[in-house]
């Protein structure tokens, strides 16, 4: 009653090397079960753990598919040849456009425990991500530059989706004001380093990944270090020199830069620096001119607008680790918040790029302060100009005048809504954009002091006045958070 | 590193660098044979994937039987088989794995932008749970060490 079975290549190992065995059985079910009971170590690779054939086991009856006879209850006799064939499939992690970043892992992906499979069953479900792109995940290592309103929610998204290893640059404390937006930190943490609360709440999230904290401020002497091992920056920066460090630093080393910046209602993302793809410097070769534009911290930020764009950023690096969808390569993302808008920018790499074109004049880091014409903070005196007139005033030096009854014109140079949080005694209110049209109403032989929050807007204003013609104006130095923290705590600071 | 090697004679590391490059960007596959751990010539065949063959291959059934039968003509064995990994580095997919035969290798060309890069060799673990690498020699490229470049 026997009848033959052939053994294809790879099972021969198998079959103490036989290319036929002869099995007893009714159905081809029967003569399987008991060519496995006799061969023991075939079992595991002509059927699955559900006990089914493996779809790429075929099993012929002559020259006919069992699939389309009666599957494994076709009827065999003594006579019949029965054949196992292969098919041989395999190919790459699906997704029909993969530019997945080379990661810097090993090549063999880290297994995932049950723990894990459990915690993010939710994209294992998924064919795009699946095992394969989880593992990526956990093989991959994303480096946060800043843990402030763009890192925040960017770190904590990359946590729960598992990044295996999440490394943060940051030297900040954290401040109450920091909490409208920066939601990695909490009241709590008010006056622990941004790294230590980051960290902590990372953790709490995702126990599994490891988070590399780096409690110092990125230069062009550690960038190219602190980058090394990553596979994706992220670049949550809130200043120009450390902008075009990160991307600068990227374009050197060929690691893709999660870009995202955000000023009041508006935010911008991309990714820069990818193999082919433009950089910041393709779109903006140059940066403004010093205080032509504000920071957050003088012109506000809607404190949900940069969750938008921090999460845009963690989206961008994760389909960057695993490899799938359409990258923000050479697409350049505006969102506006109060009209509820994104418009998408078509960017195009620049050939005369400094930095990533054909024959690029930066092939190193440089000094970036001075790049962005920012020249590094004057000793604690009191500058001076080229006529050696004192052009700045500190808010000590302004208290004592005050005190001895000097005759001065304080003016604030804020918006309106900052002067009724806090205000210096007996100023007039004239906002920066209103200077040109109502300088006249200050007097141009009286000693002025121009002041804002922090020193940036009234520097600006000064300049002004003195080209009109005014001869004696002081910047308030720091401007009023200055004021408040020598002179007059019992002030709020915003 | 696994103690299994698989020697490319001549010729063969180039004709599979060449099929990976002339069906960019899709998948390419075909067979080697050869004597054990000595490939002597890669049969390409057409790759009948019905998923999509950017990221997927399959030798159907008809094709194995004729890379079985090619292998005896030419008094050798069949070995395993090749196939490209357009734009995706030169290791084994969790789908290579689930779809792995014991004892075949598995030799993996990786393809960016059209360019043949690294290639790499592959052997099933008994328990299924894993690729080991192999030890790939005679692959005349000299820049098959090099970084594949990803981006399109």
């Amino acid at each position: 009653m026997a009848t033959k079975i052939l053994i294809p290549t790879p099972l021969r190992p198998y079959t103490d090397k036989k290319d036929a065995i002869e099995a007893e059985g009714a159905t081809v079910g029967e003569l399987l079960a008991d060519l496995t009971k006799k061969h023991g170590g075939l079992k595991a690779h002509l059927y699955n753990e559900q006990g089914k054939l493996r779809s790429f086991v075929n099993v012929y009856v002559n020259e006919e598919d069992i699939r389309y006879l009666q599957k494994e209850q076709t009827p065999v006799s003594p006579g019949d040849t029965v054949s196992i064939i292969p098919s041989v499939a395999g190919g790459a992690p699906t997704t029909e456009d993969l530019r997945g970043v080379r990661l810097q892992a090993d090549r063999e992906l880290p297994q995932l425990t049950n723990d894990e499979i459990k915690r993010y069953s939710r994209h294992l479900i998924m064919p795009e991500v699946g095992m394969d792109g989880q593992r990526r995940l956990k093989a991959g290592k994303v480096l946060c530059i800043g843990a402030g309103g763009l890192g925040s929610p960017a770190a904590m998204y990359l946590a729960a989706a598992g990044v295996g290893t999440i490394g943060l640059v940051d030297f900040d404390i954290v401040d109450f004001s920091n909490l409208q937006r920066q939601i990695i930190h909490g009241t709590p943490d008010v006056g622990r380093t941004k790294l230590d609360s980051a960290k902590d709440r990372l953790h709490a999230l995702n126990p599994h990944i490891d988070i590399q904290t780096y409690e110092t401020a990125l230069s062009s002497e550690n960038a190219l270090k602190l980058f090394e091992p990553y596979d994706v920056i992220l670049d949550g920066t809130d200043n120009f020199p450390t902008r075009y460090l990160t991307n600068d630093a990227c374009v050197l080393l060929g690691k893709p830069n999660a870009y995202g910046s955000i000023f009041r209602f508006e935010g911008q993302a991309s990714v820069f620096a990818t193999k082919g793809g433009p950089c910041y410097r393709c779109l903006y070769p140059e940066p403004p001119p010093p205080g032509l534009v504000p920071s957050c911290a003088e012109g506000g930020v809607l404190g949900v607008l940069p969750g938008v764009i921090g999460v845009i950023q963690a989206t961008e690096a994760i389909k960057l680790v695993t490899g799938i969808g359409e990258p923000l390569i050479g697409r350049f993302l505006i969102y506006d918040a109060l009209k509820m808008r994104f418009r998408e920018l078509k960017l195009q790499k620049d050939p005369d790029c400094p930095v990533c074109g054909t024959h690029p004049t930066v092939t190193k880091l440089i000094d970036y302060e001075q790049f962005c014409g920012i020249h590094p903070a004057a000793p604690e005196t009191t500058s001076v100009n080229t006529r050696g007139n004192a052009t700045e005033i500190t808010s000590v030096e302004l208290k004592q005048r005050l005190d001895k009854g000097d005759k001065l014109t304080l003016v604030d140079v804020r918006e309106p809504n900052e002067y009724q949080i806090n205000r210096l005694p007996g100023t007039v209110l004239i906002p920066l954009g209103d200077i040109p049209r109502r300088y006249n109403e200050l007097d141009s032989t009286d000693e002025i002091v121009v002041h804002c929050k922090m020193g940036g807007r009234s520097a600006k204003a000064a300049d002004f006045l003195r080209s009109v013609g005014f001869r004696r104006v002081l910047n308030l130095k720091g401007g009023i958070l200055d004021w408040i923290d020598k002179v007059d705590p019992s002030q709020p600071k915003y | 590193m696994s103690e299994r090697r698989l020697r490319l004679g001549s010729g063969v590391g180039a004709a599979i660098r060449r099929h990976g490059e002339e069906t960019y960007p899709h998948e390419c596959c075909g067979a080697l044979v050869g004597s054990p751990g000595h490939v002597t010539v890669a049969v390409s065949l057409p790759n009948t994937t019905e998923e999509g063959p950017r990221r997927r291959f399959l030798v159907r059934p008809s094709d194995y039987r004729l890379a079985e039968q090619r292998a005896s003509e030419l008094g050798g064995d069949l070995l395993g088989f090749y196939h490209s990994h357009p734009d995706h580095p030169a290791r084994p997919s969790q789908f290579d794995l689930d779809h792995a035969w014991p004892t075949f290798a598995y030799v993996i060309v990786a393809v960016a932008t059209g360019t043949a890069q690294d290639m790499t060799v592959w052997y099933l673990k008994e328990d299924r749970a894993n690729f080991e690498e192999g030890e790939l020699n005679g692959d005349e490229n000299p820049d098959s060490d090099a970084p594949a470049a990803l981006h399109g």
